[in-house]
């Protein structure tokens, strides 16, 4: 019987993203040149509502991105089934950009390295900064993020869950461990 | 996500599921985006080696698959019949376990005898995917039709097509068939007697005697090829004479009580099946036609790609290295 422990809350993941909107202004040192990419499928929500937050706060108004690393993945030869393919969508002009990339849970940091090979077929950012909203540690590569909201321990056979009300009619993190 | 396996080649879409058909079309969305790139190119399919057996000649579609062979990293090697040992008389089957034998993972085909590419497929290990097989099917060419259609009209459902010309000898009008039809487009046939197959109501269309018929009931029409040769094999009277009978004008447009969407498959034989200002006229769809086909070409190659695995492993185990 798996256990689901709430990590956070609705409120908490508004929170959250209030301060995690503060510090990616403070990294970026303003806004000018910022662009805020989701990655598929989660982050882009996140993202989305990070850059609405900055811009209430500033005063204006933040390109958007999406990513799919599908393509990119390193275990595109062996999971099985080819996996469904979303959209990939980034301005076109990537130089001299600063760019955020915000996904909901960093683990192994397979994906992150897949974004940033994406990125460079896309052109050639200033700076890349990686925002997650969960860190649950388990680290495969040496890929650390530089705004989280929330760091928690997990095992091998946790998950963690993200959950926006978006896609899921609901705001919440949750760890879901096998007992 | 889970999404429905396609199986191990594309051998036509006669075969396949709407659901399956509907997959390999939103999976060419984000592949249409990589050829828009400024590096027109994804890792997916890095390391992988794909063969090109052509046995017919082909400009279009070769150069198309090739191109999306390389947007997704594979290595491609074409096979033309003319200058390899095909030409000396080779089978297909030798030809392919050769190459086989170099450690291949896929290979497309274009043959001229119906049933090629499946012949193949239950041959060898690697993916088979159909560029064509006599008058049986073009699989990828009604892929990139019916999403060129999906992208005018926004949905497949309800539309009204018309194929109009040799439906007898067409494999891209039985693909088209096979592939509308399953998607609940209305399809119509249009073309000479001599040109209609026996018994193609049974496919779920209607026949058109009349070019002007199509026009009046349909959305879009699909003007296929005439091909010149059938004119020597007294299909058809005169080039002049189907112009005049089944070509596709701008005065007969004009007569219709809507737009038409025009495609064509190519190459065109303008003046015979149609005529210069409907292909370049505002309504022609034949140049996104073979944009998409890149992009409808990458979705068939990864999504095949991911069957292989499973397949290598089935394979090895029922001992399928014998030769029958």
């Amino acid at each position: 019987m798996p256990g689901v422990t709430l990590l956070l809350d609705a409120q908490a993941i508004s929170r959250a993203l209030s301060r995690m909107a503060s510090e990616i202004i403070e990294r970026s040192q303003g806004t000018d040149g910022l662009l805020l990419v989701g990655i598929q499928r989660r982050g882009v929500e996140l993202a989305d509502r990070l850059a609405a937050l900055i811009e209430q706060d500033q005063g204006v108004t933040l390109p958007r991105g999406k990513l799919d690393i599908t393509l990119y993945r390193d275990d595109l030869q062996t999971v099985g089934p080819s996996p469904v393919v979303a959209e990939t969508r980034l301005p076109d002009d990537l130089d001299g950009r600063t760019v955020v990339i915000v996904d909901d849970v960093l683990y192994t940091g397979r994906t992150v390295r897949a974004a940033l090979d994406e990125f460079a077929d896309f052109g050639r950012p200033r700076r890349i900064l990686l925002c997650v909203l969960v860190d649950r540690g388990g680290r495969e590569l040496p890929i650390q993020a530089d705004i989280v909201g929330l760091t928690v321990r997990t095992g091998p056979n946790d998950r963690v869950d993200v959950r926006v009300r978006e896609l899921d009619g609901r705001d919440a993190v949750e760890l879901v461990s096998e007992r | 996500m889970t999404a429905p396996s396609l199986g191990k080649d594309l051998l036509g879409l006669q075969s396949l599921s709407a659901t399956q058909i509907q997959h390999i079309l939103d999976t060419a969305e984000p592949f249409k985006a990589v050829s828009e790139r400024r590096i027109k190119k994804v890792p997916a399919l890095r390391g992988k080696t794909i063969v090109n057996l052509f046995f017919e000649p082909s400009t279009r579609t070769r150069i198309s698959f090739e191109f999306a062979e390389k947007r997704l990293s594979a290595d491609t090697v074409n096979v033309a019949s003319i200058g390899s040992s095909v030409s000396k008389g080779e089978n297909l089957v030798d030809t392919a376990r050769n190459l086989e034998a170099m450690r291949i993972d896929m290979v497309v085909i274009r043959h001229g005898s119906s049933g090629a590419a499946q012949f193949l497929g239950e041959r060898i290990r690697s993916n088979v995917v159909n560029a064509g097989d006599g008058k049986h099917e073009h699989p990828t060419q009604a892929l990139l039709d019916m999403l060129t259609l999906r992208d005018h009209f926004g949905r497949l459902e309800g539309l009204k097509v018309a194929l109009c010309g040799d439906i007898l000898h067409s494999r891209v009008a039985r693909s088209n068939i096979w592939g509308l039809t399953k998607l609940g487009v209305e399809v119509a046939v249009c073309g000479p007697a001599s040109l209609m197959p026996l018994g193609v109501r049974d496919l779920g269309v209607t026949v058109l005697p009349r070019i002007e018929d199509a026009i009046a009931w349909a959305d879009a029409l699909n003007i296929l090829r005439l091909q010149l040769e059938r004119m020597e094999s007294g299909y058809i009277p005169s080039v002049r004479e189907y112009n005049r009978v089944f070509g596709v004008t701008a005065e007969r447009l004009a007569r219709a009580p809507k737009d038409l969407l025009i495609l064509h498959p190519g190459p065109m034989n303008r003046g015979v099946e149609i005529d210069s200002d409907v292909a370049d006229g505002p309504h022609s769809v034949i140049l996104p036609q073979v944009t998409n086909g890149i992009a409808v070409r990458m979705a068939v190659l990864y999504l095949l790609v991911g069957e292989a695995r499973d397949w290598a492993g089935a394979a090895s185990a029922e001992g399928m290295e014998d030769s029958e």
